[in-house]
């Protein structure tokens, strides 16, 4: 009877064994191509990649995982955000500050990782404000923006904000030529009288602080985008050029005359050496330059008065035109540093060309005419190759450092794999629709993550349940490990992105930080011990040094604040507890609430215009008793005599 | 003898280490706190297992009403077990070296282990009784004032060992480093009293 049992039982295992294996065997045909076990990151687990994603007209910055699409934050960069209280608080505030006054917003497009050696190294992203010339750094380790400095004599900034491979520089170039110094002239005069300005912005290697090196003065031309050279044209910079016709109205004819425009070549280190050695003019300027101190949690405005400015037929050798077809929009250059690509967006074909072959040309002072006196060479000394794609509207190229490149076609909705070198197409898919700007991790410096590459659309139509007129872009994840690019995924992004960035989990989980140290905390307001609560009034303004930790404010009941006071609430989380912030809102808050982290200190002004006694509450829900979490303030007459007095629990 | 008096002049010296490392440790787990808050236990004060762990036990702790968690100035065994293990260090040396210089017998050894294992025992019980404090002992306003199935309030005393769940937290109660060298050690000198003894049969 037993040994029946067993064999019976083995019997079983061994069927279960074979239909195991029937059903590996089956499911292994369907893995192969299954999309959603490659961009699947199951419930508690952690995606492969952070992605940067610019916001476009939202002026901000939006962190999303890879391969599963989901996005984690919003980093306010230049535009106010009532979310957290960005440009609301009187602490970020100054961020938003320009030579214009009070900007709170900007269109936002090309985020760059800070790098050394030419790899990622995760410290830093930088990203531009096209509209009011600005460039923001942001940390990598509290993902707040710290820095923005405005971009004087500059408009559209839009080839920016590219840094070179040691993070030396993050550099700005114009879109919109102007006016050097800006004055009121005729704008038929544009000719001669505008120029465009490439902007070198030096970082400091170990707090990251900008500042404003110098200025090239360029021809008034349009300089669209930029990428740095890297390896063996490291110092090199390019920039791609349109509107070399120098039209000043309707410039979608007027613009697009001329067969060919320029990537300006500009050998960065060797007017950095002339600058060294006193070259350049300083001109006067007036520009913001706006710091976050992490420690005061305060950021302060300095405007600065002047610009040192260089024009580049002064340093010789320091710029040349490379001729590019077709009014060329991305410039993008490989991870050997080897090929500058030139993308002539009103063609089918790219243009390639080769450093060593510039720099043969230039040592041969082959030179092909001149523009504005800067020596132009000629297209056959400079060609590469030419990528005969079949594809229409090519705009940008990434890499995947194992020899491709991987080319976006926005008016033929797809993405184009072709091979550096031979140059021939390997495959191609669509997109869905009028594909911008791509992103491998890491696919514009020296060593790219080539597993996947995400496209970022202009257009979305009916991907997704429809949502009324206005529609979040889309954007396509495909996986390039093999041969063939697969299309895995496909997510609604926020705002317009344009650029983005992406870089391995792993080297920035880590350090993301978790609270500020309340024994770090420096701003002049805070409270750091529980009971260094206080109500100050100081004429009309009245200063309330406040605490939260779960779930009360210290003090929650306050009297004595009067009809026409201007209040500062100053408060202080004492929570030293990971994603544990606390809210703050009052009634008839002229700005919005603010949201406080752990050990941080923010400031809210409340001015007040009716008697009664008004409520404030913690508005992110922190606790159990996160309902509970709020206060009174007793607001009186102008000509009252309630005396000033706070308490908690009393 | 020689050897029983080295084991017996070593053993002691493993009871130095509970000066660096934890005795006990404690360690509350609870879905929000995918990384748990810990207790470190040392013979000098609590510590938490991460920098802030204290206050944010502390902190959740006075919704249901318990103290919060004793600075070593406030119970007075934080300021007594150092010496007491100090003593017990020094008299089990000079008991190991004397016996090395043959002016005592192993008899000595097991005193010192037993006298040793009195002190770990009330140590244990101590600790107990302020666990039971600790747990019993709240405040009548207490936010979160819950009851048991039965009716009667619910408590918090934490297991002097092992694991018990507790509202949402999962709260684990082991020795740690500085109780497994203590245990090696007084081990070390049983052994001394056993080769001591072996050896004085052996003599007789």
């Amino acid at each position: 009877m037993k040994i029946h049992n067993y064999l019976m039982m083995s019997m079983g295992v061994a069927l279960m064994l074979v239909s195991c294996g029937q059903q590996n065997q089956s499911s292994n045909g369907a893995l192969s191509s299954s999309a959603a076990e490659k961009v699947y990151v199951a419930p508690g687990e952690q995606d492969e990649y952070y992605a940067f994603l610019s916001g476009g007209y939202s002026g901000n910055l939006t962190v999303y995982g890879l391969p599963s699409g989901r996005m984690f934050k919003e980093i306010p960069v230049f535009s106010q955000f009532p979310t957290s209280g960005y440009g609301y608080s009187e602490e970020t505030k100054p961020m938003l500050t320009t030579s214009h006054g009070f900007v709170p917003w900007d269109d936002a497009h090309h985020p760059d990782i800070s790098q050394t050696n030419g790899e990622l190294d995760g410290r830093w992203i930088f990203i531009n404000g096209n509209n009011t010339p600005r460039i923001a750094r942001i940390s990598l380790s509290t993902f707040e923006t710290e820095e923005i400095i405005e971009v004087p004599n500059s408009a559209g900034n839009h080839s920016s904000s590219f840094i070179t491979e040691n993070t030396e520089y993050v550099v700005a170039g114009t879109r919109f030529s102007v006016p050097i110094p800006q004055r009121d002239i005729p704008i038929n005069q544009y000719k001669s009288n505008f120029k465009g300005s490439l902007s070198f912005i030096s970082v400091d290697p170990e707090h990251g602080h900008m500042d404003l090196k110098f200025q090239l003065l360029m021809p008034g031309f349009n300089y669209d985008l930029s990428h740095p050279g890297r390896g063996k044209s490291h110092g090199w910079f390019f920039f791609t050029t349109y509107n070399t016709e120098e039209a000043h109205t309707l410039q979608e004819v007027n613009a697009s005359q001329n067969d060919k425009d320029f990537i300006a070549a500009v050998n960065w280190k060797k007017i950095e050496e002339y600058v060294n050695n006193g070259g350049g003019t300083m001109i006067p300027a007036n520009y913001a330059h706006n710091l976050y101190d992490e420690s005061t949690h305060m950021a302060t405005t300095t405007m600065k008065k002047e610009v040192l400015t260089v024009d580049p037929l002064k340093v010789p050798g320091a710029v040349y035109f490379l001729p590019t077809p077709k009014s060329p929009h991305g410039c993008d250059v490989d991870p050997s540093g080897q090929y500058i690509i030139g993308n002539g967006k009103l063609s089918a074909d790219l243009t390639v060309h080769s450093f060593d072959k510039m720099i043969a040309a230039i040592e041969g002072e082959k030179f092909d005419g001149e523009a504005y006196g800067i020596p132009i060479l000629k297209f056959e000394d400079v060609l590469a190759g030419q990528v005969k794609s079949g594809g229409l509207g090519p705009l940008h190229t990434e890499f995947d450092g194992n020899g491709n490149a991987y080319t976006t076609f926005f008016i033929s909705s797809e993405v184009v794999k072709w091979k550096l070198g031979t140059w021939e197409v390997i495959d191609r898919k669509p997109t869905y629709y009028s594909v911008g700007h791509l992103m491998i991790p890491g696919g514009n410096s020296r060593k790219p993550f080539g597993k996947y590459v995400v496209a970022m659309n202009k257009i979305t139509k009916d991907r997704y349940l429809p949502t009324g007129p206005e529609m979040e872009h889309s954007a396509q994840i495909y996986d390039i490990s093999g041969e063939k690019m697969e299309l895995i995924y496909d997510f609604p992004t926020h705002g317009e992105p344009h650029y983005a960035a992406g870089i391995p989990a792993d080297i920035l989980a880590p350090k993301s930080q978790k609270i500020y140290r309340l024994d770090e905390n420096k701003h002049p307001y805070a409270v750091t011990s529980p009971t260094g609560s206080k109500v100050v009034r100081e004429g009309n303004e009245v200063h309330v040094y406040m605490s939260t930790i779960r779930s009360h404010f210290t003090p929650d009941n306050i009297e004595g604040i009067k009809v026409g006071d201007k209040v500062y609430f100053h408060i202080t989380n004492h929570e030293q507890d990971f994603d544990v912030p606390h809210g703050f809102a009052i009634l008839g808050q002229n700005t919005s609430e603010l949201l406080i982290m752990p050990g941080q200190t923010k400031t809210s002004v409340w001015e007040p215009k009716q008697v009664g006694v008004w409520p404030f509450y913690c508005t992110d829900f922190c606790s159990a008793l996160h309902q509970e979490m709020q206060g009174y303030v007793r607001v009186s007459p102008a000509n009252s005599g309630v005396e000033l007095k706070w308490s908690l629990g009393e | 003898m020689k050897k029983a008096s080295l084991l017996m002049i070593i053993g002691p010296l493993f009871l130095l280490g509970l000066y660096v490392f934890p005795l006990w440790n404690i360690m509350l787990g609870a879905p929000q706190y995918p990384d748990p808050l810990g207790l470190n236990i040392h013979i000098s004060g609590l510590k938490g297992v991460n920098e802030f762990d204290i206050q944010n036990i502390d902190g959740l702790n006075h919704y249901i009403g318990m103290q919060t968690l004793p600075k070593p100035e406030e119970m007075w065994e934080f300021g007594s077990f150092p010496i007491v293990i100090g003593t017990m260090v020094v008299l089990g040396v000079v008991i190991g070296i004397l016996g090395y210089l043959k002016k005592v017998n192993y008899k000595w050894f097991i005193g010192w282990f037993i006298l040793m294992s009195i002190m770990g025992v009330l140590g244990m019980y101590d600790f107990n009784e302020w666990l039971v404090d600790y747990g019993t002992n709240l405040d009548p306003n207490a936010i979160m004032k819950l009851t048991n199935p039965d009716g009667s309030p619910m408590t918090y005393k934490p297991p002097l060992l092992g694991h018990v769940k507790m509202l949402n937290f999962d709260v684990t109660s082991i020795p740690s480093t500085g109780a497994w060298l203590m245990f090696a050690g007084m081990m070390l000198t049983l052994a001394a009293a056993f080769m001591g003894w072996k050896n004085s049969k052996k003599q007789n």
